[in-house]
């Protein structure tokens, strides 16, 4: 293999996990536009989602177009639950009590997990087995469904709240919440469906990632980790940088851990975050903000 | 209120309990010497002794300084590998090898700090996760010196005064006493400057910079204690049990950490030790649960997880915050003695002539909108000068330029001579700036002394240094505006009047020259109105004190000013005296709209 054939698939590889980032961080991004404040459970959300889809493909043997419906639908209702269970009573009392509830979230779930699943990591295989050769360059199918997913969401997106009542609701309510109050929308719902919404964005995510990492406990601190550098590299707040961030995570990441060295794959994320932080704190698309008296 | 029935007042409030508390303090680790605990107990207690130092490290970030710290286990660590790899690898004496893991700690910490306290809460939460996993990579990765998942083992112990600490019993003994004195510290603590400052920044941190507390500073320095604290546990545990591996410093340990705290009580540090305790014992006591319930001790991390939750949801203060409260009920807030306090005096020079603010060229954008747009203006020493306009006209925002919290996009700000416009906000109230907020800002869960302490313990205050005169001084401010009597109360439950008056007492106690005030009489009745006024006119002609506000009252502005100026668009329209102005046609137009321009 030659060094471009090498280059272009370690890029392959990098476009394809920083997806994954990407779309947790767009579930990020929504929830801090909604209630603004970080949940720190997000990255469980791909960790359930993807187990969720090992109880119903591999232990109960549902076909895979039903057990990828199900997690969805069941990663939504989780996202119900979890938005009157952990960030509802707590919605009046600033940013820290509600970071901290969503911690214990995160706890709670991994724990969960580990008592009901085992620590053994599970399998999943890929939607469509094989992939595409190109010349000396192999394409993992998984890496393509997780690109083409990626890209049919960010439209999906774009439509739903450029192009709908709905989402011209949410972005009221996340733009305003008291505005949004008087003219009639009900900000509590909108908050709720953002967490559906967000949660089932985090189960996709996992989903798709599943027959790529192993499924595993640990697998969604990981994610939500490189996936928050994102949101921050990218803009804080901000819907593009969120996906931009993500992409460009991923990239440096396989190139580093490609060229540089692989134990501290994890690592690069964090040291490109100290870097924005120090040079440019608002990230790539971000503004400069100052709280207002 | 005479000084006897204060002395027994407070003879009233002598209480057992330090007593007891303290006896169960000494008599824990002494009990090794008198009764026979097995090693596996003895472990317990050193773990419990480490492992507090640790959270009263939380204490102070969480709970007094209102920052959240997810890499504690990480500092824990630096103190552990401190005293592990010089005492082994590089044969260092235990306590120089401690005191290096603790500086290395606090250095950290400081650095972490730095880069990141500046951007705030979510920030620092991921950086911290960010920060504690690399600690974890790098302790498993880093074979050569941290020799890896295997750990370090045969780590020695210190002698003291020529006694060898090689006794379980002497070195828990040791731990203790390290304790015990940290805790005392950390408890003094809020009532110093820096305990206050911190403080501050926990309740409002915009206010606190505002009134002159250097919050960035403040923060790191909070981190720097908290990284420190981290740092004298783990090299304490380090020491004690003699092995250690990179799983003592992972994340879930720094959960473990922060749970502690949570549950004990983030504010005290008796709340810290308490949650250590608990939670060191929890594991154990699930151990001893009847065979039918023994699933628990395989769950007890997600039920950690539940509980935080449910800590955040119910008990946000803690088992010790509940214990507080429920005897706060059987008390009664302590009388204030207030007689013998010394008038206010705000020590103004008149004799100078020259604009004591002058705004040149002033500017300030959001993208497009130009809120503030070239505006050139000057207050006259000893006056009362008012800005007025319609809503959205740049009152505000002109007076966050004026005061530091927007940064201008052009033009020059010079207060008393001195060029503040590259200046923040707590160096411009070392100049003596001072200034209230239109939705009051205040220190909503400390005292009413307490915030305006605060206001006084700003730089380059012309007044006695000491606590002393700190409280002297804002005593004076209280009392000025009418509250003295009300100084211990906590502000949050104060009547809204009052808030505001607090806040002017808190800017008062500043000394300052210049004294901003956002729509003082917003929200006041219009017996409250009178007293503003006369307490304006008070600080004006009774003390020099120069004064710029902003109010959409009409009749107070007029009442109480010598000169307005008005805004409409970002754009000056009209200055001159009340009479002038208020009759001018184009501020007519402004405010009622252009009568020509409507037929």
């Amino acid at each position: 293999m030659d060094a471009l054939a090498n280059n272009f698939q370690v890029l392959f590889q990098g476009l394809a996990l920083g997806s994954i980032y990407a779309l947790v961080a767009l579930g990020f991004v929504l929830i801090i536009r909604a209630t603004n404040v970080v949940n720190f459970a997000q990255g469980d959300f791909a960790m359930l989602g993807a187990y969720m889809m090992v109880a119903f493909l591999v232990s109960v043997g549902l076909p895979y177009w039903l057990s990828f419906l199900l997690a969805l639908a069941g990663m939504g209702v989780f996202g119900l639950i979890f938005n009157y269970g952990v960030y509802y009573p707590l919605r009046h009392r600033g940013f820290l009590p509600v970071i901290i509830s969503t911690l214990g979230a995160s706890i709670f779930l991994q724990n969960s997990v580990l008592a009901i699943f085992g620590a053994q990591p599970k399998r999943l295989d890929n939607v469509i087995a094989g992939g595409v050769q190109i010349g000396s360059v192999f394409l993992d199918s998984q890496y393509l469904v997780i690109l083409a997913v990626t890209m049919v969401m960010v439209v999906f997106q774009y439509f739903l709240f450029e192009h709908t009542m709905l989402g011209k609701k949410l972005q009221a309510t996340s733009q305003d919440k008291d505005m949004a109050r008087l003219l009639g929308i009900p900000v509590a719902l909108m908050i709720a469906i953002t967490f559906v919404y967000s949660s089932a964005l985090g189960g996709l995510a996992g989903v798709l990632v599943g027959p790529v990492l192993f499924v595993s406990i640990g697998m969604g601190s990981i994610i939500a980790l490189k996936a928050f550098a994102a949101t921050i590299i990218g803009g804080f707040g901000d819907v593009k940088g969120a996906i931009v961030g993500g992409l460009f995570i991923g990239v440096v990441e396989s190139f580093a851990a490609f060229y540089i060295s692989v134990p501290y794959k994890d690592a690069y994320a964090f040291l490109m975050l100290f870097l924005v932080l120090v040079f440019r704190p608002q990230g790539f698309f971000g503004e400069r903000v100052s709280e207002k008296a | 209120m005479s000084t006897q029935t204060l002395e027994a007042a407070r003879a009233r409030r002598f209480s057992l309990w330090p007593f007891i508390l303290f006896a169960i303090a000494v008599a824990v680790p002494l009990l090794p010497y008198f009764t026979h605990v097995s090693n596996f107990v003895l472990s317990m207690f050193m773990q419990a002794t480490t492992y507090a130092i640790a959270v009263l490290g939380m204490v102070v970030v969480l709970g007094y300084t209102g920052q959240i710290n997810l890499a504690q286990a990480a500092f824990f660590g630096f103190g552990a590998y401190g005293v592990a790899l010089g005492t082994v690898t590089y044969g260092l004496s235990f306590w120089v090898a401690l005191a290096i893991g603790i500086g290395i700690a606090g250095v950290a910490g400081g650095i972490l700090g730095l880069t990141t306290l500046r951007l705030g809460g979510h920030y620092l939460a991921m950086i911290t996760i960010s920060f504690q996993q690399i600690f974890d990579l790098v302790a498993v990765n880093w074979i050569p010196v941290t020799h890896g998942p295997d750990g370090i083992a045969g780590i020695g112990r210190p002698s003291l005064f020529g006694y060898e600490l090689s006794d379980d019993r002497a070195y828990l003994l040791l731990c203790s006493m390290v304790l015990y004195a940290l805790m005392a510290a950390v408890w003094y603590l809020p009532q110093t400057r820096l305990g206050r400052a911190m403080r501050g920044v926990r309740e409002n941190e915009l206010a606190a910079e505002v009134v002159g507390v250097h919050t960035l500073r403040t923060k790191v320095i909070a981190f720097t204690l908290c990284a420190a604290l981290g740092g004298v546990g783990g090299g304490l545990y380090a020491g004690g049990f003699a092995y250690i591996s990179p799983d003592n410093f992972n994340f879930a340990r720094a959960v473990e950490f922060l749970s502690m705290v949570l549950l004990g009580g983030v504010q005290s540090p008796f709340g810290g030790a308490l949650g250590t305790t608990l939670l060191i014992l929890l594991p154990e006591w699930l151990k001893e649960m009847p065979p039918g319930l023994q699933f628990i001790k395989d769950v007890y991390l997600a039920i950690y997880g539940l509980a935080v939750i449910l800590i955040m949801v119910f008990m946000p203060e803690g088992i010790w915050g509940l214990l507080r409260n429920g005897w706060k009920k059987f008390r009664t807030a302590l009388p204030i003695d207030t007689s013998g306090i010394t008038p206010l005096n705000l020590d103004i020079a008149v004799a100078e002539t020259t604009p004591l603010l002058r705004l040149e060229g002033m500017q300030k954008y959001f993208g497009g909108l130009r809120a503030v747009d070239g505006i050139d203006l000057e207050v006259s020493r000893g006056t009362v000068h008012a800005l007025i306009g319609p809503n959205g006209s740049g009152k505000t925002t002109m007076l966050n330029v004026v005061n530091g919290i927007y940064k201008p996009t052009g033009g020059r700000i010079i207060i008393d001579g001195n060029d503040v416009t590259l200046k923040s906000p707590h160096e411009r109230a070392a100049h003596g700036l001072g200034r209230t907020f239109q939705n009051i800002r205040l220190f909503p869960s400390m005292s009413a002394l307490e915030n305006v302490i605060v206001g006084a313990q700003r730089d380059n205050n012309p007044i006695e240094p000491g606590a002393k005169a700190l409280r002297a001084r804002a005593m004076s401010a209280l009392q000025f505006v009418g509250l003295a009597d009300q100084a211990n109360a906590i502000v949050r439950s104060l009547p809204y009047g009052h808030q505001r008056l607090v806040e002017i007492a808190r800017a008062l106690a500043g000394h300052p020259k210049l004294l901003l005030l956002d729509e003082p009489a917003a929200g006041l009745n219009q017996t409250e109105k009178m007293e503003l006024v006369a307490l304006l006119k008070k600080l004006r002609s009774g003390h020099g004190l120069t004064i710029f506000l902003i109010d959409h009252d009409m009749g107070l502005v007029e009442k109480v000013s010598d000169r307005i100026t008005v805004l409409n668009f970002g754009r000056k329209i009209a200055e001159g005296t009340p009479r002038e102005v208020l009759r001018h046609p184009d501020v007519i137009a402004a405010y009622l709209g252009d009568s020509n321009a409507a037929a």
